[in-house]
Parts: C-alpha cells; structure tokens; sequence
C-alpha cells in the first residue's frame, strides 16, 4: 500500500514544477500551462486526502470537481485575454506588454 | 515494493517528467503535448486512489477540453514567439530558486505532521463513492449551493471569454 507522504511529496514536486514554470516563462500561453500543472497537484492532494481520511465524507472530491470548473473558467478566460492581446499588440511574450507599467 | 507502489513510482515519475518537459521545452506545440502525458499521468494517480469519477473527469475535462484549448491558443498566436530569443525570463534562477524552497518548504512542513506516513484505511466493500458523490453534489444538505455557483461561474466564463476575443472590427 502507498502511503499518504508518496503522494503529498508527489503534488509537492508538481505543484513547484508549476511554479517553476509559472515565474520564468516569457510568454504568456506558457505561464497558463504552468498554471494548470499547480491546479493539478492540488487536486491529487485533495483526492489522496479524501482517499486516506473517512471515505465516506465526500468533501476532497466534490472540492477537486468544484476546482475542476474554475480551472476551465480560468482557461477560457485567460486564453481569450491573450488571444486578445495578440490581437491588438502582436505580442505574446509576458515582459512586453508594459502598458499598465508606471 | 508491492506492485501498487511500483505503478505509483512508475507514473509519478512519468508525470514529473513531463511537467519539466512542459514548462522547460521550447517548442510550444510539444510543451502543450506534454501537459496532454502529465494531465494523463494525474488520471493514473487518482484512479490509483480509486477516485474513479475524477480520473474520468480529469479526461474527459482536461485532456479532451482544456488542453484542446492550449494548442489551439498556441497556434493562434505562434508566429511570433516560434524559436525568436529564450523561452525563459532574465529572473529564471529566481523563479527555479523559489520552487526548489517552495518544495523544500512543503516538505520540512509535511515531515513534521504524525499523518504524514499514515496508510490508507480499507476500501469499505460495496460502498459507491459515485453515486455518492452524486447525491452530495444536488443535496440541499451538502454542496448544491457551491454546485450551482460553480455553473454559474463557468456559463460567466464562457460568455466573458467570447466577449474579449471576439473582434470587432
């Protein structure tokens, strides 16, 4: 049997990973990958929480299918706000879009 | 080593993999293709937790919409960005930096709780978490309230997604 620790280091990783790429990728499709590798990390801890607690308290699933939805919501979103950006400033890269920089 | 830890072993590394090819690879079509084996790798995982509905969801939501989605944003807005200057920002040692302390961090933090070890109790026999779930979601006593706020979440996305990358002239 695998024990919870496996699994908690395992998000752990993934979620920095995700970070990783989050805070150094320049352009900005590639930050929303990274994004969605955090969301995933969270919701195995959620599922190995609720898997290693009482089985029975649906709590951990029904939170991982509520972050489920908002992870669509943040990628149609964000998607069209980069497409958008594309649109208007040719640019995709995240350093050069410096028009609310003071 | 039991045979479950060995497949759990298997696939954890396999997911880590293809999360570092996702965030460290240049081409941005193959990052999106990467995402697509660690997205397929945490389905593994929770159907190793014998989460099933999720691993199901985790397919049929990320890897048959979202990730749809990515390539689709990618080649829309490749031909700029294809192979011109570094994938990665000036600050990268910073942002690597502060994920290897974030692990760290989580770890020690982890190391120090007496659960941390614990294994999992028995798979109660003919216990459906499925329908299970099913009634928490629509029950007025459990989670129908967060329920309808998340559909009412994702209809507000769609609609807003459209307005911004609609074009107008």
């Amino acid at each position: 049997m695998v024990p919870l620790s496996w699994y908690l280091i395992f998000a752990a990783a993934l979620f920095s990973i995700g970070l990783f790429g989050v805070l150094s990728r320049r352009n900005a499709v590639a930050i929303l990958l990274g994004i969605e590798l955090m969301l995933n990390s969270v919701n195995v801890n959620l599922a190995a929480f609720w898997r290693y607690g009482d089985v029975r308290m649906m709590t951990g699933q029904v939170f991982a299918i509520i972050v489920f939805a908002v992870a669509a919501a943040e990628v149609a979103v964000g998607l069209a706000l980069v497409i958008s950006v594309y649109r208007r400033r040719n640019t995709v890269v995240a350093d050069e879009l410096d028009l609310m920089k003071w | 080593m039991t045979g479950e830890q060995i497949i759990f072993l298997v696939v954890a590394f396999f997911t880590l993999g293809s999360g570092l090819m996702v965030v460290t690879t240049r081409n941005l079509v193959h990052a999106a293709f990467w995402l697509v084996a660690a997205l397929f790798g945490v389905a593994v995982v929770f159907a190793l937790l014998s989460a099933n509905f999720l691993a199901v969801v985790q397919v049929v939501v990320y890897i048959g919409a979202i990730s749809i989605l990515f390539i689709f944003a990618v080649m829309l807005t490749r031909k700029e960005m294809r192979d011109r200057g570094a994938q990665l920002n000036r600050n990268w040692w910073f942002g690597a930096l502060l994920a290897v302390s974030t692990f760290g961090g989580l770890f020690f933090l982890l190391r120090g709780w007496e659960g941390f070890s614990k294994t999992a109790p028995a798979y109660p026999a003919s216990f459906d978490a499925v329908s299970e779930l099913g009634n928490a979601l629509v029950s007025p006593n459990a989670y129908v309230l967060p329920f309808e706020v998340a559909s009412v979440l994702l209809a507000a996305a769609l609609v807003g997604a459209v307005y911004v990358a609609f074009g107008r002239k």
